[in-house]
């Protein structure tokens, strides 16, 4: 190519990408820490990406901007045969981004599909639930045990269209080790009120909004861009420059100058996700420590001695820069009341109940600690470190990329860890998801427990936990609840740390609602 | 051509060994050295690096590795002579409340051992293999040197995270603290060895038609022994320079590593570690975290490089 | 002289074949790219299909050959993270780091020579003294840690360029985006440019210093003067053009390095370029992107390699001797 007609081939571009924005077009720019990586709803369950879907996608239920449950694709339910059947009335006149009607095939293919080999979702809809169409718009799912908490976790099961799915070789899920990249891991079809205009992974996502949205639209923005940017300084410049006007999270050491620009400010409250440290307490013999032939872990008095030496209060005020809730329960306040229960720091206490229990000296433990997934995760575990040097527990600290610590410490890399920080967030908003997941008895083949790193195992929380499941009645649910967690933090099952706040930077001209569990909703963003 | 006598063998031995000391002691260098202000003070600095490092546990107030002596309530305190400093922290504390001037005397402890042994690693391969291809001559010197030409091919950092990368995956679940320092010992140590080889290759090619080696040969001393005691003495001079100018190198490539999340613990930090712990509080205003380590990393590293500038000047007479 | 190039070329491929091999041995060690891609629930039946569906069961040398074969028609299989083809993520961050790789090179040689000549001809002035503390803080400093103090300066501080991405960028034909025609773009590249080509702008000035020195003790610049040519014309016309051909042929060895150092660049910019692609790929053990990224830069330096020996090999028939040895 000539110079001369590479500058006219220039100047068209530019000509070209002046033009793209139409008069009174409202483009809102977005920044998270993390990438979209597949656009199929079904592969990977996991609140940012679930969120970003959920602009494009949409679940029979939803979730408002406090949480509750409401009607979304389907306008209505009746549960009958005491939670043993559920009823679903589907909103009429939807239709996909492609034009397509949603009808009950869509709803009863995403059934199938959801629970298919290669989906991350496949606890969204009890293995056994038999859906069956009464009409085009009627739905029934028999289920083969009660389950009255069986929509908790629909908003985020998304729906997807039949016909689509299956003209373009996209019936089965995508999982997340396809070896080749599917259809619909690269293009979406849903009934969201936005639509998928481009995407291109780990750089940039434009959405467009959806002008044949059935619902009430909340929201002033023609298109969002998203990009991730992992850096922390680098997104928070970003936002500083005007470049993007929503950034998730902000780091908390930057808050306060955020707040002190004229651009833009942080909106900040609790989440929902509890962090906590856990400990091997199956093991005859831990994995990593110097002492042999016994766990120490399985005495109670150790467990208390760290619960008793960890000071909640200064890794509040220092670490998180006074965004965290200490906390005394594994569970969120907002989601189970904790009163009654308390935590102390005591460490000349926990120093006594370690001699007790036969480590005048303390000991040696390994342990393994996430420094990119959590709210400074890496500095608490430091932090913790500390502490429990100060009653003569020497820890070998193992931060590491998520990647890494996930594949050792799940089931999936055999639980190898001996003690180590996680946090939970309930994906149904409710305690006996957390009595479930983490705290239920460890079993071969069953899902209880598989969560619980470090094998805490009581039959009677477990059988508490199963008539949790099932009572319909509140107070009694209530009641049994904390019994439950009565029991777990009377036997020190973990040390529970705190409830991370969530950060967000916002563009002073943006108005958003902030959903506790994180997620980043721009459907009901408005930009002046 | 006549055989040498014992006695004028034993002559020739000892004169191929012309003293290194002599020769670096060689009032020439050292006139050059005196005459140098800015390689005096760059060899006062990094006198004072070493003096630092090696007596940190007696110089610093508290010891930054021992977690029972840092106190968390401590954290993030500015500098003394900026509001909110405290006496106790002359340059403030970082974000786990460590003293950081400890923290710099006891990451500059890390970064030099780490940089120091990387380069001796990388000297004593190099030096070995280099002898090696160059005495032996033949396949061997053919495939050391295939092998250095393969590795030339990479720049040393992109090697060094390679070979970090694969150790830390072998070392998988073992804790960076333990694992760390050795990985990068040698990750330095095979990414720098290809220079000394060649360079030790080179002069061992031209020392070994001497006389003396000749001779030595002649007397039915070993190879090995040839090797080792008679001509590395006199192929060895280079090498020093080298040393020098890699160590400025390696003791950056284990910042680097730091600072990209692969090297040292922010349990254990190095100068790098330091710095990639501060630049997170950059926008945040806790200037002091980020701004020493960084300071002590660039005077060093460039300290070590003017020295290594001026040896290199005062070894090659072409350049005077 | 056909045999010498043959052989030259037969040596370079041996030496791809050595990278390949490496670059694979090493990524089938680093972490379980299964762990990666799993999520908490999934079932142990599952995970192990998985296992065996990526061919990770089978013998080392039978992978190895399937890498080869695959390597050779451009196939590097599918991103573990992205699900997409690694020769199109590649190809999609190619222009950013190749845009930024360009600006840095051609920032490097124009101040370094400029600087250079300088030096060279006001060997005792202040700025030349200047130029020297300079080229000696730019081969001292870490990259990484110019950046920072760069950013600090500029993006914090004095609020004038942007700290990281490529700002807006255009769109060329299928895959090629360029951030050379908006203003953000070019305002995006200043800072990281300069990181990256400050090493190299460095390594140029003292060689431009040196060879210029030299070249003006030469006796053909001497007959110049004497033929009383006017200085600007024997500085410029002779002698800087001597010493412009050693200077291109290093600047151009220089570029492999160019690219391969913007990982650290790209890091502390955020630049969404190759680098940043490869570092990710190191973090979340994606062994497709890691590997064909390190064939990627072999395959670069072992051309530019041979292209300068074949070339040296035509100009001076001494070295074409030398090098059949």
């Amino acid at each position: 190519m000539s110079f001369r007609k590479w500058l006219l081939a220039a100047g068209t571009a530019l000509a070209l990408q002046m033009a793209v924005s139409p008069a009174g077009a409202v483009t809102l720019r977005y920044a998270n820490q993390g990438d979209l990586k597949s656009l199929d709803p079904y592969t990977l369950n996991e609140t940012t990406t679930n969120a970003h879907l959920g602009h494009v996608y949409e679940g029979l239920t939803s979730r408002g901007k406090d949480l509750a449950i409401g009607p979304g694709l389907a306008e209505r339910w009746e549960i009958m045969d005491g939670a043993k059947k559920w009823r679903f009335h589907l909103r009429k006149g939807v239709k996909f981004h492609n034009g397509e009607d949603f009808t009950a095939d869509d709803v009863i293919f995403s059934a199938d599909r959801v629970r298919a080999q290669g989906s991350n979702f496949q606890t969204r809809v009890p293995k056994g639930a038999k859906f069956t169409k009464i009409d085009s718009h009627t739905i029934d799912v028999e289920l083969e045990s009660p389950n009255p908490i069986l929509i908790a976790q629909w908003d985020t099961w998304y729906i997807v269209s039949k016909k689509w799915a299956e003209a373009n070789n996209s019936a089965a899920p995508t999982p997340a080790a396809a070896t080749t990249p599917s259809f619909i891991a690269l293009n979406a079809n849903g009934t969201g009120p936005f639509r998928i205009e481009s995407h291109q992974p780990g750089v940039r996502t434009v959405f467009k909004a959806n002008a044949n949205w059935w619902g009430k639209k909340e929201h002033n923005l023609t298109e969002i861009i998203f990009t991730p940017i992992p850096n922390d300084a680098t997104r928070v410049a970003a936002l500083l420059s005007g470049e993007v006007d929503v950034i998730e999270p902000v780091p908390i050491q930057d808050i306060p100058r955020v707040n002190s620009s004229d651009k833009a400010k942080v909106l900040a409250g609790p989440e929902l996700r509890t962090i906590f440290l856990g400990y091997d307490q199956i093991r005859d013999e831990l994995l990593e420590s110097n002492v042999k032939g016994k766990n120490p872990f399985k005495d109670v008095r150790v467990r208390e001695a760290f619960n008793l030496a960890v000071d909640k209060e200064t890794i509040k005020a220092r670490v998180m820069r006074g965004l965290a809730t200490p906390s005394p329960l594994m569970i969120a306040p907002e989601l189970f009341p904790q009163a009654g229960f308390s935590s102390k720091f005591d460490p000349e206490r926990a120093k006594k109940l370690l001699a007790d229990a036969g480590y005048p000296n303390g000991f040696e433990v390994g342990m393994d600690c996430p420094n990119d997934r959590y709210v400074n995760d890496g500095q608490i575990c430091q932090a913790v470190v500390g502490m429990l040097a100060r009653i003569g527990v020497k820890v070998n600290l193992n931060a590491q990329p998520k990647a890494q610590y996930f594949a050792k410490v799940l089931k999936s890399g055999g639980y190898k860890t001996s003690f180590y920080l996680l946090g939970w967030t309930p994906g149904t908003f409710d305690s006996h998801n957390v009595l479930f997941d983490i705290h239920g008895c460890r079993a071969d083949g069953s899902p209880r427990g598989e969560s619980n790193l470090g094998g805490y195992c009581n039959k009677e929380v477990d059988a508490l936990t199963d008539k949790i499941l099932v009572e319909s009645d509140t107070a009694k649910r209530n009641a049994m609840i904390k019994q439950a967690f009565e029991i777990t933090t009377k036997e020190f099952a973990y040390v529970p740390l705190h409830q991370q706040a969530l950060a967000w930077g916002v563009a002073k001209n943006v108005e958003l609602n902030q959903r506790a569990d994180n997620s980043v909703l721009l459907y009901w963003a408005n930009k002046k | 051509m006549p055989s040498p006598t014992p006695e004028e063998v034993k002559g020739l031995v000892a004169g191929g060994q012309s003293g290194l000391i002599a020769r670096l002691l060689d009032s020439d260098i050292y006139a050059s050295f005196r005459s140098s202000w800015v390689t005096m003070i760059a060899a006062a600095i990094v006198l004072l690096c070493f003096i630092g490092a090696a007596f940190a546990p007696w110089i610093a107030p508290t010891d930054p590795f021992n977690p029972a002596t840092v106190f968390l309530s401590d954290a993030s305190i500015p500098p003394v002579w900026q509001q909110g400093g405290d006496p106790r922290f002359i340059i403030g504390t970082d974000d786990q409340g460590r003293d950081m001037y400890s923290a710099i005397l006891y990451g500059l402890r890390v970064s030099l051992m780490v940089g120091g042994l990387g380069v001796l690693l990388a000297a004593s391969i190099g030096i070995t293999l280099g002898l090696l291809a160059g005495y032996m001559g033949g396949r061997v010197d053919a495939i050391i040197m295939r092998v250095a030409d393969v590795q030339l091919t990479f720049p040393a950092i992109l090697i060094a995270l390679l070979i970090d990368g694969v150790a830390q995956g072998m070392f998988r679940g073992m804790s960076r603290e333990t694992t760390a320092i050795p990985v990068l010992v040698i990750s330095i140590g095979l990414s720098f060895w290809v220079q000394y080889a060649r360079t030790i290759r080179g002069s061992t090619m031209v020392e070994k038609n001497k006389d003396y080696v000749a001779a030595a040969r002649l007397v039915g001393l070993p190879t090995p022994i040839i090797m080792i005691r008679h001509v590395l003495p006199n192929v060895i001079g280079p090498v020093l320079v080298i040393l020098t100018i890699n160590l400025g190198l390696a003791i950056i490539t284990e910042a680097t590593l730091s600072f990209l999340g692969v090297g040292l613990p922010p349990t254990q930090p190095s100068l790098g570690t330091l710095i990639s712990i501060g630049n997170k509080y950059l926008f945040s205003g806790d200037w002091w975290i980020v701004a020493f380590p960084g300071a002590t990393l660039a005077i060093l590293v460039l300290a070590v490089n003017l020295l290594g500038d001026w040896l290199r000047d005062a070894l090659n007479p072409k350049l005077r | 002289m056909l045999a010498f190039v043959i052989r030259r070329i037969l040596q370079s491929i041996a030496v791809m074949v050595s990278v390949a091999l490496i670059a694979f041995i090493m990524f089938r060690f680093v972490g379980d790219p299964v762990n990666q891609m799993v999520g908490v629930d999934t079932p142990q039946a599952e995970v192990e299909r998985l296992r065996a569906s990526l061919g990770l069961n089978d013998p080392t040398l039978v992978q190895f050959g399937r890498f080869l074969w695959n390597a050779l028609h451009f196939n590097f299989g599918v991103s573990y993270q992205f699900r997409l083809p690694v020769t199109q993520l590649l190809a999609e961050r190619a222009p950013a780091t190749l845009e930024l790789a360009f600006t840095a090179a051609l920032f490097a040689l124009l101040v370094g020579v400029v600087m250079g000549v300088y030096c060279a001809l006001r060997r005792d002035s202040w700025l030349a003294r200047v130029f020297q503390a300079v080229s000696l803080i730019g081969v001292s400093l870490p990259t990484f840690l110019i950046g920072i103090l760069l950013i600090y300066l500029f993006a914090v501080i004095l609020g004038w360029l942007p700290s990281n991405g490529r700002g807006e960028v255009v769109k060329f034909g299928n895959w090629w985006t360029t951030g050379f025609l908006t203003l953000s773009g070019l305002k995006a590249l200043v800072l990281p440019a300069i990181t990256l080509g400050l090493f190299q702008m460095t390594l140029i000035m003292r060689l431009v210093r040196a060879e210029m020195m030299e070249v003006m003790r030469t006796d053909y610049i001497k007959f110049a003067k004497a033929r009383g040519l006017r200085t600007r014309a024997i500085h410029f016309g002779h002698a800087l053009k001597n010493t412009l051909i050693p200077v291109i042929t290093i600047a151009g060895l220089q570029l492999g390095s160019i690219i391969a150092f913007a990982i650290i660049t790209e890091t502390v910019f955020n630049w969404p370029g190759m680098g940043l692609l490869f570092l990710k790929a190191v973090q979340n053990v994606d062994i497709p992107i890691m590997a064909a990224y390190l064939m990627l830069i072999g395959f670069l330096f072992v051309t530019i390699n041979l292209l300068v020996d074949l070339a040296y090999g035509f100009v001076d028939p001494r070295l074409r001797v030398a090098m059949r040895t």
